[in-house]
């Protein structure tokens, strides 16, 4: 279906080119102006001013939240001054007055109780408690201590912007060859496949009970589906012959689309996960490839990289593999190869990455207003995924020097390592994981 | 008869001298024959030299042909080495690019003709990138070009299920520099035999 109008929006589009080179370099140079503001200025803006009260007991759960809080990107968290942290410690009226003083609009109380803790929101400057809630939180030795205090963070995100946080979830990421499991922030990494393999493409299920991953072999492999509690595996029907790479989940968990690459190109199919049959080709390739799957979150459509306008471009269709068309534009002869597009979890966005001079930079692109913008500039920045609350991006970066995974703030332009002791890649943000 | 008294007497040391000799010549009898023991041994020395000329010669004639042999079992290594060495000969791509060169293409037609030339011989391809793009896409794109070099090979005649494609994509540099000659070094397609007869027909270059 698609060779004609390529064919014709190449002509149209070299006519284009060639009538108009200084049009088309200037909107280009007036481009990245524009775009590149929230990957590169970074504004501290208006963000309310948040103090995580002292207090006796829990110092480790403080600990946390105040973290989580800061990552949030959405406060400004307050240090407690050094007067204050000497304070007698027990129960004792808050000082609005005090807080309100060095900035704090919010104020976050956080007293120990016998099934966990009682966590209390202060409003500093209506001097009320605006919310408060007793969390089962474990010992810190506990298995699902550091998930639950996350939760109590998203709780309070929740409390004070109406939208829950995105502390609560886990990234995978491929480091020397074996997948990785590490919470939102860094901590508590483990190794989930063995030492001796060579795994890609890690993806999660909805419900991040498992993930499925790329094993490759010599030049071949299976897509492979895993518990994370567990580790036992299976292979996926479908997926194990040839080579099978960029694995994505349905939103409901039931399907699971991946490309397979053999001798006939590269081509996504699907497969029943509940009876793990019934393999459906989606796309005929005729030697262009189509791999990197995204579903919308509605499950009603979803993205891909295909091959065919020559270079690999950003396309969607609907999950049978009707109705495939161009989704992100680009100019035919001009715009960089784009790859690894995730589509955003409130359905609004999907990320990707595109190459610019050569160099892989992130871009958005606006499904509504069907306008791509330009995220990051310095080094190569590369396989983006979205964190649940939509609004952060973990990505492979050499910014550094070598290759990490760092967390952009879309809104504020904030930007963090995640650090990990070698070179990462390829990560896969959770979505919030219920206990 | 001073000069008949000299006669005798010398007559006599003569007989004395002939009896005296003729003791020791005692073992003449024996010595008779020793004479046809010499020529015996000669003979059979002859005939041992001769055996052992035939020998030389026959062993002679057997290193000419083992160092012959050697040769030419030494030139078949080595026309099968080059071969092999000729078979391996990777052929290289553009970047993000699956299409062979024109420069490339005497590489896949002499494989064309070692594939023709030896029919139980089947081959692998392994598509290779660079490591720009992404890590899931250069897979594609190795396996893109694996495909590519087996399509050539059958657009040349050869049945397709003589070659299986793989691909490895970014994960097997030769060479890490970074560079543009490394990344040109690595967007290439490897090719490995499979099986085939123990014994090659070579074809002429």
């Amino acid at each position: 279906m698609s060779s004609r109008p390529a064919w014709a929006f190449a002509v149209v589009g070299a006519v284009a080119l060639s009538a108009l080179p200084t049009c088309r370099l200037a909107a280009q140079d007036s481009l990245p102006t524009d775009a590149v503001r929230v990957g590169i200025r970074y504004t501290p803006g208006v963000r309310p001013g948040l103090v995580i009260l002292p207090g006796p007991g829990l110092d480790s759960v403080r600990a946390i939240i105040a973290r989580d809080l800061d990552y949030s990107d959405r406060f400004e968290v307050v240090p407690v001054p050094v007067t204050e942290q000497g304070a007698p410690r027990g129960p004792r009226p808050v000082n609005y007055q005090l807080w309100q003083g060095l900035g704090a609009s919010y104020a976050l109380e956080i007293v120990p109780d016998p099934a966990g803790a009682i966590v209390r929101l202060h409003d500093v400057v209506g001097a009320t408690v605006r919310d408060q809630r007793k969390f089962p939180v474990g010992t810190p030795e506990g298995a699902g201590f550091r998930l639950g205090v996350h939760r109590v963070s998203d709780e309070v995100v929740r409390w004070i912007t109406g939208q829950p946080g995105a502390a609560a979830s886990r990234l995978l990421m491929i480091e020397g060859g074996r997948v990785w499991m590490a919470d939102y922030d860094g901590a508590a990494r483990e190794a989930l496949t063995g030492a001796g393999e060579r795994a890609l493409s890690p993806a999660w299920a909805p419900d991040g009970s498992r993930f499925a991953f790329t094993l490759l072999g010599e030049g071949r492999g299976p897509v492979m589906i895993q518990e994370v509690g567990s580790g036992r595996r299976t292979a996926v029907a479908g997926a194990d012959a040839d080579l099978n790479i960029t694995p994505t989940f349905s939103p409901d968990g039931t399907k699971l689309l991946w490309a397979r690459s053999n001798g006939d190109g590269t081509d996504l199919y699907s497969v029943d996960l509940a009876r793990n049959c019934c393999v459906q080709r989606l796309t005929v390739g005729r030697y262009s490839d189509n791999l990197s799957p995204t579903f919308a979150p509605n499950g009603r459509r979803l993205a891909f990289v295909s091959t065919r306008p020559g270079l690999p471009q950003v396309y969607a269709m609907a999950p049978d593999g009707t109705g495939q068309e161009l989704l992100v534009p680009f100019d035919f002869g001009a715009t960089g190869p784009s790859h690894a597009p995730e589509w955003s979890p409130d359905g609004t966005a999907v990320v990707f990455h595109r190459e610019l001079r050569g160099v892989p930079q992130l871009f958005v692109y606006d499904v509504a207003a069907r306008r791509v913008r330009q995220l990051t500039s310095a080094g190569r920045n590369e396989d983006p995924t979205w964190a649940p609350d939509g609004r952060h991006i973990a990505f492979v970066s050499d910014r550094s020097g070598r290759r990490q995974i760092w967390i952009l703030d879309l809104e504020s332009g904030r930007l963090r390592q995640l650090q990990s002791p070698g070179a990462a890649r390829l990560p896969a943000w959770s979505r919030r994981l219920a206990p | 008869m001073n000069v008949t008294r000299r006669i005798l007497i010398a007559a006599a040391v003569l007989i004395t001298a002939a009896c005296g000799g003729s003791q020791p010549e005692q073992p003449v009898p024996q010595t008779q024959p020793t004479t046809p023991t010499v020529n015996a041994d000669s003979v059979r020395r002859a005939q041992e030299e001769a055996e052992r000329r035939r020998r030389e010669a026959d062993s002679l004639a057997a290193a000419q042909r083992d160092a012959a042999a050697r040769a030419a079992a030494a030139a078949t290594a080595a026309a099968r080495a080059e071969a092999e060495r000729a078979f391996a000969n990777q052929v290289h791509f553009d970047y993000d690019k699956s299409d062979i060169r024109a420069e490339d293409q005497a590489i896949l037609d002499w494989k064309v003709r070692l594939l023709q030339a030896n029919g139980s011989m089947t081959i692998r391809i392994s598509g290779h990138a660079d490591d720009r793009g992404s890590d899931e896409y250069n897979l594609a794109l190795g396996n893109r070009r694996a495909a590519a070099a087996k399509r050539y090979l059958v657009s040349k005649g050869i049945t397709e299920d003589r070659i299986t494609t793989d691909s490895f994509g970014e994960e097997r540099p030769l060479d890490t520099a970074g560079n543009e000659a490394a990344w040109a070094a690595n967007r290439r397609a490897e090719f490995t035999i499979t099986a085939g007869p123990a014994t090659w027909t070579i074809p002429t270059p």
